[in-house]
């Protein structure tokens, strides 16, 4: 059975995206598939329980902050058949929400505490998602959203050691090959 | 364990209408104690809240975030070599496993292909961090239950690993060896000879390990029985590793995933049956000799000639383009990968690490600890081998 | 702030209700003052000689510098020939190593460890990025110098330090005591508001007293 197979049968039931397969040739054992948020529960409870994707590898966030948009990668992993699956939720980046599967995999929880404390994607109904996990006292926006700035945060916080030297690398490697070269490179 | 008919404890304490536990902190009947991060048993620097009773906890709390330095933000501002050197800190014990799902990572999406050298090297590199890794953990668990001599031993016994270490790479700890591309330079003279003598050492100490240390009665008492992980939570937890296969399950991502030259190596995965602390303690032992098994596998077959880079583009502009992947190894703890999204620009777009004591140390831990004594929480937690530097980066 | 730490009235066991608050009550207030040295130089030096051979390390690993420590306890670097030795709690130790960066959550139990310590005590700044941030340098949660938070009587370099230079670093710490100049609890306590000060910048949520000895 080929992934090919399973994205066809799956694609009858649910409204999926196109199948972006990740390694071509045979060794073909990552694909990515994008699925609508609101049938997410259904896509991953029929995986799960039918196909044999009994282990949720990882569940995390990128931010596509020129699209405004939230992308959630669900990775599960189907030990038998040896491949993987990675559901790929787009949801919009303001009052950014997310239905919960902690019921689905305990350990989703812990992913989702992550998020919503780094991302500030919210999921109601998680155990314990209002705690504070990684950070402390934290009162900036979420620090692995694109627009937060993590060096300028960095120096108008912590006080800097004076004497610290940081070099373009283009520039200072061409100084250290090419001595001799004028700074313009010809 | 000498308990005839230990009490039942599944309905302590009581819960409440909405399955949370009815804690009354006020009552006086429980107490409130943190076990880290300033503590001898604990595995690094986080902590575990206890609500106990008596002697018994009620419930656990693991907190994590004191080593928190945010790698996957530093990342996204630093170019794709420039990564390269910082990506070994976000595991302190077992580096290695970070620089190779990183470069293999970047290699995928950017259409490279590492030469067939390269990756003997790279699986000799990860074997040898496994073992150092492994005799952490020996040193650790038995450390845990009393025993400091073991201890002594493993860390001299690492040490050794750590000087092989040094004359392949240069370094002790960071190695900074596997580039995106191949790795940085080949065996030196006479390694193949200072490798089997240390692989000896190893298996010499190997064995006073098990006499002094599985052969304990005490050490049995403690363990056997003790902290039982039920297979039905493998999927639930995402238990990967020798967690894993202490419980029967042959999860090896050795097998199930090849990777590298593993197709080419000749090994079974360590498997256990009663999945408690001892039998975890066991498979691991016993995976060292897997290790030095397939180390010297591996030094008999490794190709001796031929290159160690492919090429690379200019790093200093190197775009790779829109996509998303992800990479996984086994390492000593469980399934490691690397979830990597580019943009089509110079830098990552999105770096996510997916350390094994992730699931172990949080949701499992927490789980386990229930209904244990104060005294056997550092054994536990140790035996479950979790690494704090990877739950948080 | 945690609601066990807040103000309240809790009835005991005999009946009677009595307020409670936890940040004055089980605490010390009062706030470090400077030891004079003995009346004496010979005595000083006595005790400067005794503070030297007995270094005892708190073992807190704050950081990845925590990994080459184990090996120094080992027969084959054996710190303990020159009378260092790990101790695991606060009130036994002297030696306060900061091993490598310390993210402001880990930040605010250092301060508590360092304050439960016995005077005189001593703190070793290890790795580079105690120095001047390191390879963290543009990172949101990680201090970049340790000075401006804890009084520090040396630094040892690099990334990450061998055990050899850790012994390097013991033997300059002895010479700094021997010489008495290792006074960095006497300047933590002259320069308490200042040390203060930095610390609350960086720490957010402060929900402990402001000196927990």
């Amino acid at each position: 059975m080929t992934m090919r197979e399973l994205y066809d049968r799956t694609k009858a039931l649910f409204p999926l995206g196109e199948l972006i397969e990740q390694r071509s040739g045979g060794n073909n054992d990552l694909v990515f598939v994008t699925v609508p948020a609101a049938h997410l529960r259904a896509t991953i409870l029929h995986l799960r329980d039918k196909e044999g994707f009994s282990h949720l590898v990882l569940l995390t966030a990128v931010d596509w902050l020129e699209e405004g948009q939230f992308q959630l990668t669900y990775l599960l992993n189907n030990r038998q058949q040896a491949y993987d699956l990675g559901l790929r939720v787009m949801i919009s980046r303001d009052s950014a929400t997310m239905e919960s599967i902690h019921d689905v995999w305990p350990t989703a929880a812990t992913y989702q505490r992550e998020l919503r404390e780094m991302f500030g994607i919210d999921f109601p109904g998680s155990p314990r998602i209002e705690e504070e996990f990684i950070l402390e006292g934290w009162n900036d926006i979420p620090p692995y959203r694109r627009d937060f700035d993590t060096l300028k945060y960095a120096q108008e916080k912590f006080s800097e050691r004076p004497g610290r030297k940081t070099h373009d690398p283009e520039t200072h490697m061409r100084q250290q090959l090419y001595p001799d070269m004028s700074p313009t490179g010809k | 364990m000498y308990q005839p008919f230990p009490p039942d404890r599944s309905q302590y304490p009581a819960k409440k209408a909405d399955g949370t536990l009815d804690i009354d902190l006020t009552s006086g009947k429980y107490l409130k104690l943190w076990q880290g991060p300033n503590h001898p048993g604990i595995t690094g620097n986080m902590s575990v809240e206890l609500t106990v009773c008596g002697d018994e906890v009620v419930e656990g709390k693991t907190h994590v975030g004191y080593l928190h330095r945010g790698f996957e933000k530093l990342m996204e501002r630093r170019t794709f070599i420039q990564c390269f050197p910082i990506v070994c800190r976000i595991c302190v014990p077992e580096p290695d496993f970070n620089e190779y799902c990183y470069a293999a990572a970047v290699e995928e999406l950017a259409g490279i292909q590492a030469p067939e050298r390269a990756h003997w090297i790279r699986t000799l590199i990860l074997e040898m961090g496994r073992i150092n890794s492994y005799m952490m953990y020996l040193g650790g668990q038995a450390g845990s239950l009393g025993q400091g001599v073991i201890g002594q031993w493993t860390t001299y016994v690492r040490d050794l690993m750590l000087d092989r270490f040094e004359e392949l790479t240069g370094a002790r700890i960071y190695h900074m060896f596997i580039l995106p591309g191949g790795v940085r330079d080949g065996l030196p003279d006479g390694f193949a000879g200072r490798m089997e003598e240390t692989l000896r050492e190893i298996e010499s100490i190997l064995k006073d390990v098990y006499d002094v240390m599985f052969c304990n009665a005490v050490f049995k008492a403690r363990t056997v029985g003790m902290g039982v992980i039920d297979p039905a939570w493998l999927d639930e937890y995402g238990v990967t590793g020798p967690n894993a296969r202490a419980a029967g399950v042959a999860k090896d991502m050795r097998k199930d995933h090849p990777y590298l030259v593993y197709p080419e190596l000749a090994f079974e995965p360590v498997t256990g049956k009663d999945s408690d602390i001892y039998t975890r303690a066991d498979v691991r032992r016993r995976d060292v000799l897997v290790s030095v098994d397939l180390i010297r596998q591996i030094m008999a077959k490794m190709p001796m000639d031929g290159p160690l880079m492919c090429a690379v583009p200019n790093v200093l502009h190197w775009k790779i383009p829109r996509g998303e992947t992800y990479i996984r190894g086994e390492c000593s703890r469980g399934e490691y990968g690397y979830y990597l999204v580019t943009d089509g620009s110079g830098y990552p777009r999105r770096v996510n690490v997916r350390g094994p004591s992730y699931t172990h140390a949080m949701a499992l831990l927490e789980r386990m600890i229930v209904n244990i004594s104060i005294s056997d929480v550092a054994a536990l937690m140790v035996s479950l081998h979790t690494y704090p530097p990877e739950i948080e980066r | 702030m945690k609601p066990e730490l807040m103000k309240r009235m809790v009835k005991g066991p005999d009946g009677v209700e009595f307020e409670v608050e936890p940040l004055r009550d089980y605490f010390c207030e009062v706030p470090p003052t400077v030891m004079p040295a003995a009346y004496i130089k010979i005595v000083e030096d006595l005790f400067n000689w005794a503070r030297a051979e007995s270094i005892w390390i708190l073992g807190f690993g704050t950081g990845c510098g925590a990994i080459e420590m184990r090996p120094l306890m080992t027969p084959r670097f054996d710190a303990y020939r020159y009378g260092v030795q790990w101790r695991p709690t606060p009130r036994q130790a002297n030696l306060f190593i900061i091993s490598g960066y310390l993210s402001t959550k880990t930040l605010k139990r250092a301060i508590r460890a360092y304050e439960q310590m016995q005077n005189p005590k001593y703190v070793i700044g290890l790795g580079s990025c105690t120095i001047n941030g390191g390879m963290y340098w543009d990172s949101y949660n990680t201090i970049k110098r340790l000075d401006d938070y804890l009084p520090v009587d040396l630094y040892i370099a690099g990334c990450m330090p061998r055990p050899e230079a850790l012994l390097a670093g013991f033997m300059d710490l002895k010479k700094i005591i021997r010489a008495g100049k290792g006074e960095g609890a006497n300047q933590y306590a002259e320069n308490f508001a200042w040390y203060k000060e930095n610390q609350k910048r960086v720490i957010h949520d402060w929900d402990m007293p402001d000196y927990n000895w």
